[in-house]
C-alpha cells in the first residue's frame, strides 16, 4: 500500500485562471500521488478541461503553482509536459484521419523503429492493456471507441508517471470497461498516478482512491468517493438535485411505424461495415435500444434508416406502411420522422453557421423557406424557442455553433428536431460527451417524446443509458442486427457479451 | 537552447471580425502595392511614375472609365460564377476555358450568318445562347467527371483550358479564316447584327455591360437569401451536415459548374460581340484566371466582386499604359496581379483569428 504521507507526485497550487472576465478556474488545489487514482469530477463548464489543460502545458495558469516532484516548474508546451512523464489521453482525439493507427502511434516513438518492430510494440502494449488495434487500418475509417483506444495505446508507450484520462470508458462496453480498470489498477500499481476524469459515478467509486469536484471553476468537495453514494457526489457535483429518468413500464405496443426488412447495404467508403439482412421494428410509444460498440455499423445503420444513403430496394424500409427504401432523408421527414446523427459538428450541426442557420440546416422543407428564399426571421424565432424550451446556454443573439459546449449544442440539436407532431424519431448516440445534466434531459426528453406517441429508436454506446430509457433493447454486431427483447427481461452482463459478438450462433 | 524563435499563435475567434472582413483585402492591396511599387524600382524605374500610371491616370478622363467598364465586365461576371463554385469548395480553374469556347460557339453562329440579308433579329440572342451552352458544356465535362469517377477538378477544368485555347487557335487559322483576310488567323468581320450595339451614340461600352450589373444585382439579392446559397454553402462548409439537409452533393456540384461555366460563356460572347468583332487566335489576355483573384478580393460576395473587377481591370489598362510610356513589362500586371491575391490570401487569416507573438519564456 502506497504511503499516504510521502511528499505528493503532482501538487497544483492555488491555480486560478481567467479568460477575460471569466474565471474558469478559481484558486484551485490538486493533489496526485504515485500510485493512486484521482477523480476529477465536474460539470462540463465546471473547469476540468481548463485544470487539464494547465496540467499538460496547454494552457498557462493566470496564478498559481505546479510542483512536480516538490519542485516548481513551468510548461510551456505539452512537450516540456512529457518530458516531465505527463501523459494525457483525450476525449476528442488529435489524430491525423489520413494515417493509419500503426503511423499515428510511430509520431511518438522514435523514427529509427522499423514498420516489424513497430508492429510488434502496438501488439504488446495491446496484449498487455486490452487494446485491440488493428495497425494497418486508416484513422478516418475508425469510429470514435477504436481511436480512443489509439490515444490510449499512445500514450502508454511513451510511459508516463503521470497518466491523464479524460472519459475514458463512454465508448467501452462494460466488458471492456473492466478490462480498462485491470489496466489502470495495473499501472497504479507499478506506481503511477492517474488523474480520471469521469461523470459515471459508480465507476468512480470502484476505481478512484480519492476525488476532487469541482463546480463552476471551484473546488466544492475533495473525498474518498468509496465514502459516499453516486447519488450524494451528484448532488456535489451538480449542485442540485438529478431527476431520475424512469420510462413507464409500457401499457401497450402501439402500432408499426418503422420496419426494416432484410435490408443489406454495402458501405459507401472502404473499412466501412456491411450492413447484413438487418430485421427491425420500431412501435408507436416504444423506444427501442440500439446497443453495440463503436464501429459495428451504427453509423451505416444510422443513414440507411434516415435515407442520407438508399439502399436501392424500396422494399426494405417501411414507414407507416409505405415502402420508403428509395425516399430520401428529407421524404421520410416529409413522412414525420426525425433524425439525430452521431456527429455533431459537421454532420448534425455546422460550427461555422448561426443557431438559425442550423435550424434552417434541418428544417428549411418546414416552413423556412419560400418560393426558394429562407425565412430567416421565423429561423431565427424558432431558435429563440429551442433556446428557451431547452434551457440552452449561449452567449449573445444567434451565436455560431461553435460557440456552444457540447452538452447545450447537443440539447439545441434535440430540441430542433424535436416536435409533437414527430411519428418516428432516431437517434445516434443522443448523450455522447455530454455533461450530466443536459444528458439526463435529453433523456428526459426521450422517454417523454415515446410516451407522447412518438416510434423512438435510439443506438448508443452506453448501456446505462440504454438500460435507463428502453422498452426494447436489440445489439449491433458487425453488421448484424440481433431480435429485440424487452429491457425488463434481460441485463446489462448478456447485451454486453452480445455486443462483443459472444453470443453468435448460440 | 541559447535562443528561442518568438512563437506566433493564432486563436480562433468566435466570430470572424466584420471590420476585419471589410478592411482584410484593403490591407492586402496596400500590401501589394507597396510590393509592386519595391518591383518596379528594382528595375530602374520610378515607382511613384508608376503609381500615376497603373492606378490614378486611366481614372482620368471618360475614354479610359469606358475601357475600365469593358474589361471589368467579363472579370465580374466569370467571378460571379467562379464564387458559387468556391463556395462549395469545388475549384474550377477553367473559366478561361469555358470563356473562350463561349466565345467560339458564339462567333460561330455570326460567322455562319455572314452576309445574310434578311430578318437578322434572332442572331444576338442566338449568339448569346450559343456562348452561353458552349461554356456551360465545357464546364460541365470537369464536374460529371468529378461526380462520376471523382477525377480532381482543378486538374481537369485546368488542363480544358488549354484544350479549348488551341480548337480557336485552330478554327482560325484552318476553316473558319477569313479567305480574304490576306492570310491573317482572323476571321470575317461580324455583321452589325451580330455585333452588341453601343449603349449609347458613341459609346466604347456596349450593352452587355446592363446585362453584367443585372447579373450582379441578382447575384446579390441570392447572397444569404436563397435556399439555392444556402445548400452551396452547407456543402462548402461540411458535406455530410449538406447531405443530412437533404442536399445532394453531385446535383449542386453540376449546377454551380454549368452556372460558372455559363456565366464565363456569356462573358466570352460580350467578348466577341461587343469588343472584338471577330474571332482571332487569342480572345482574352486572362480574364478567367484574374477572375479568380477577382472572386477572392471580393470576398466571393457580388458587391465585393464589383468592386474587385474594377480594380483587376484597372491594372490591365494601367499596365498597357506602363508597356507605353514606361516600358514597363506586360508580364508586371500579372506579376502585380499574383502579388495581389497571395496578399488577399494571407488576409483571410487575420478575419478568422487573433495573431499574437508569444514572449519567448525561460
Amino acid at each position: 500500500m502506497p504511503d499516504d504521507f510521502s511528499e505528493p507526485l503532482v501538487r497544483l497550487q492555488a491555480i486560478t485562471k481567467r479568460f477575460g472576465s471569466f474565471t474558469a478556474n478559481d484558486n484551485v488545489d490538486l493533489e496526485l500521488r504515485k500510485g493512486h487514482i484521482h477523480a476529477l469530477l465536474g460539470e462540463n463548464g465546471a473547469g476540468k478541461s481548463t485544470l487539464v489543460k494547465i496540467l499538460y502545458g496547454l494552457l498557462a495558469p493566470t496564478s498559481g503553482t505546479i510542483l512536480f516532484a516538490g519542485t516548481p516548474v513551468t510548461m510551456t508546451d505539452p512537450r516540456a509536459a512529457r518530458a516531465l512523464g505527463i501523459g494525457m489521453v483525450f476525449q476528442h482525439f488529435s489524430l491525423f484521419e489520413n494515417l493509419t493507427v500503426a503511423e499515428n502511434i510511430a509520431l511518438v516513438l522514435p523514427a529509427s523503429l522499423s514498420r516489424a518492430a513497430l508492429y510488434e510494440q502496438i501488439a504488446a502494449i495491446g496484449e498487455r492493456y486490452h487494446l485491440r488495434l488493428e495497425p494497418a487500418r486508416m484513422v478516418w475509417s475508425l469510429s470514435a471507441g477504436e481511436r480512443q483506444r489509439i490515444e490510449i495505446a499512445r500514450c502508454l508507450l511513451q510511459d508516463p508517471q503521470v497518466l491523464v484520462l479524460d472519459e475514458p470508458t463512454s465508448v467501452l462496453t462494460p466488458q471492456e470497461a473492466d478490462g480498462l480498470f485491470i489496466t489502470l489498477n495495473q499501472l497504479k500499481d507499478e506506481g503511477r498516478a492517474l488523474l480520471y476524469i469521469s461523470h459515471k459515478l459508480e465507476e468512480v467509486r470502484y476505481l478512484c482512491d480519492h476525488a476532487t469536484i469541482l463546480r463552476l471553476g471551484r473546488v466544492v468537495e475533495t473525498c474518498v468517493p468509496k465514502d459516499h453514494s453516486a447519488r450524494e457526489l451528484a448532488q456535489l457535483m451538480v449542485g442540485t438535485q438529478i431527476a431520475e429518468v424512469k420510462p413507464q413500464v409500457s401499457q401497450h405496443v402501439g402500432e408499426m411505424r418503422m420496419a426494416v426488412k432484410g435490408l443489406s447495404l454495402a458501405p459507401d467508403q472502404t473499412h466501412g461495415v456491411t450492413l447484413k439482412n438487418i430485421e427491425l421494428q420500431a412501435h408507436a410509444g416504444q423506444v427501442l435500444g440500439i446497443a453495440g460498440i463503436a464501429g459495428n455499423g451504427q453509423s451505416e445503420l444510422f443513414a440507411a434508416l434516415s435515407g442520407e444513403r438508399l439502399s436501392g430496394n424500396a422494399q426494405s424500409i417501411f414507414m407507416d406502411g409505405k415502402a420508403v427504401g428509395n425516399r430520401d432523408i428529407n421524404a421520410r421527414r416529409a413522412l414525420g420522422a426525425a433524425f439525430i446523427p452521431e456527429a455533431r459538428f459537421g454532420h448534425a450541426a455546422v460550427g461555422d453557421l448561426t443557431l438559425s442557420e442550423n435550424v434552417i440546416l434541418s428544417q428549411h422543407a418546414h416552413g423556412l423557406v419560400k418560393a426558394g428564399f429562407l425565412r430567416r426571421r421565423a429561423a431565427r424565432a424558432q431558435a429563440a424557442r429551442i433556446v428557451e424550451d431547452y434551457d440552452v446556454r449561449k452567449t449573445g443573439d444567434d451565436p455560431l455553433a461553435r460557440t456552444l459546449s457540447g452538452g447545450n449544442l447537443q440539447k439545441f440539436i434535440f430540441g430542433r428536431e424535436n416536435s409533437s407532431k414527430l411519428r418516428l424519431f432516431v437517434i445516434d448516440q443522443p448523450t455522447w460527451g455530454v455533461d450530466a445534466r443536459a444528458a439526463s434531459t435529453i433523456r428526459r426528453a426521450i422517454v417523454d417524446c415515446a410516451a407522447a406517441g412518438t416510434a423512438v429508436v435510439v443506438i448508443s454506446q452506453d448501456l446505462d443509458e440504454l438500460f435507463e430509457i428502453s422498452d426494447q433493447i436489440c445489439v449491433i454486431h458487425e453488421g448484424h442486427l440481433s431480435a429485440a427483447v424487452p429491457a425488463s427481461g434481460t441485463n446489462r452482463a448478456e447485451i454486453g457479451l452480445q455486443m462483443t459478438g459472444g453470443m453468435n450462433g448460440v | 537552447m541559447a535562443f528561442e524563435l518568438p512563437k506566433v499563435t493564432l486563436t480562433l475567434r468566435e466570430a470572424p471580425s466584420r471590420l476585419r472582413t471589410f478592411l482584410g483585402p484593403i490591407l492586402a492591396f496596400g500590401i501589394a502595392m507597396l510590393l509592386g511599387g519595391l518591383l518596379v524600382a528594382l528595375m530602374g524605374k520610378s515607382p511613384w511614375q508608376a503609381l500615376d500610371v497603373y492606378f490614378i491616370h486611366p481614372l482620368l478622363d471618360s475614354y479610359n472609365l469606358q475601357a475600365l467598364a469593358l474589361k471589368a465586365s467579363p472579370l465580374v461576371l466569370m467571378a460571379i460564377g467562379l464564387s458559387y463554385c468556391y463556395r462549395a469548395n469545388l475549384w474550377n480553374i477553367g473559366a478561361e476555358g469555358q470563356f473562350v469556347i463561349g466565345g467560339t460557339c458564339a462567333g460561330a453562329i455570326a460567322i455562319f450568318t455572314h452576309g445574310a440579308p434578311d430578318n437578322t433579329l434572332w442572331i444576338l440572342p442566338a449568339m448569346l445562347l450559343a456562348g452561353v451552352m458552349g461554356g456551360m458544356v465545357t464546364a460541365l465535362i470537369p464536374a460529371i467527371l468529378k461526380v462520376s469517377l471523382g477525377v480532381s477538378e482543378i486538374l481537369t477544368s485546368l488542363m480544358l483550358v488549354y484544350v479549348s485555347q488551341l480548337t480557336l487557335d485552330y478554327l482560325v487559322r484552318g476553316p473558319w479564316r477569313d479567305p480574304k483576310g490576306f492570310n491573317f488567323p482572323v476571321t470575317v468581320t461580324f455583321d452589325p447584327a451580330a455585333t452588341l450595339p453601343p449603349l449609347f451614340d458613341g459609346a466604347r461600352v456596349h450593352v452587355g455591360v446592363l446585362l453584367t450589373l443585372a447579373i450582379v444585382i441578382i447575384a446579390a439579392i441570392m447572397q444569404g437569401r436563397s435556399l439555392f446559397n444556402f445548400a452551396v454553402r452547407l456543402l462548402g462548409l461540411a458535406p455530410r451536415a449538406a447531405r443530412f439537409a437533404g442536399f445532394s452533393e453531385a446535383r449542386i456540384t453540376l449546377i454551380v459548374f454549368a452556372l460558372s461555366g455559363g456565366l464565363a460563356g456569356l462573358a466570352g460572347f460580350m467578348e466577341v460581340s461587343g469588343q472584338i468583332n471577330q474571332l482571332q487566335p487569342s480572345i482574352s489576355p486572362g480574364y478567367g484566371f484574374t477572375a479568380i483573384i477577382v472572386a477572392f478580393l471580393g470576398r466571393l460576395s457580388p458587391v465585393g466582386i464589383l468592386v474587385a473587377g474594377f480594380v483587376l481591370s484597372l491594372t490591365y489598362i494601367g499596365g498597357e499604359a506602363a508597356q507605353i510610356s514606361m516600358q514597363l513589362p506586360l508580364d508586371m500586371t500579372q506579376t502585380f496581379q499574383g502579388l495581389l491575391l497571395f496578399c488577399i490570401l494571407s488576409a483571410d487569416i487575420l478575419t478568422r483569428y487573433d495573431v499574437s507573438l508569444a514572449k519567448a519564456r525561460t
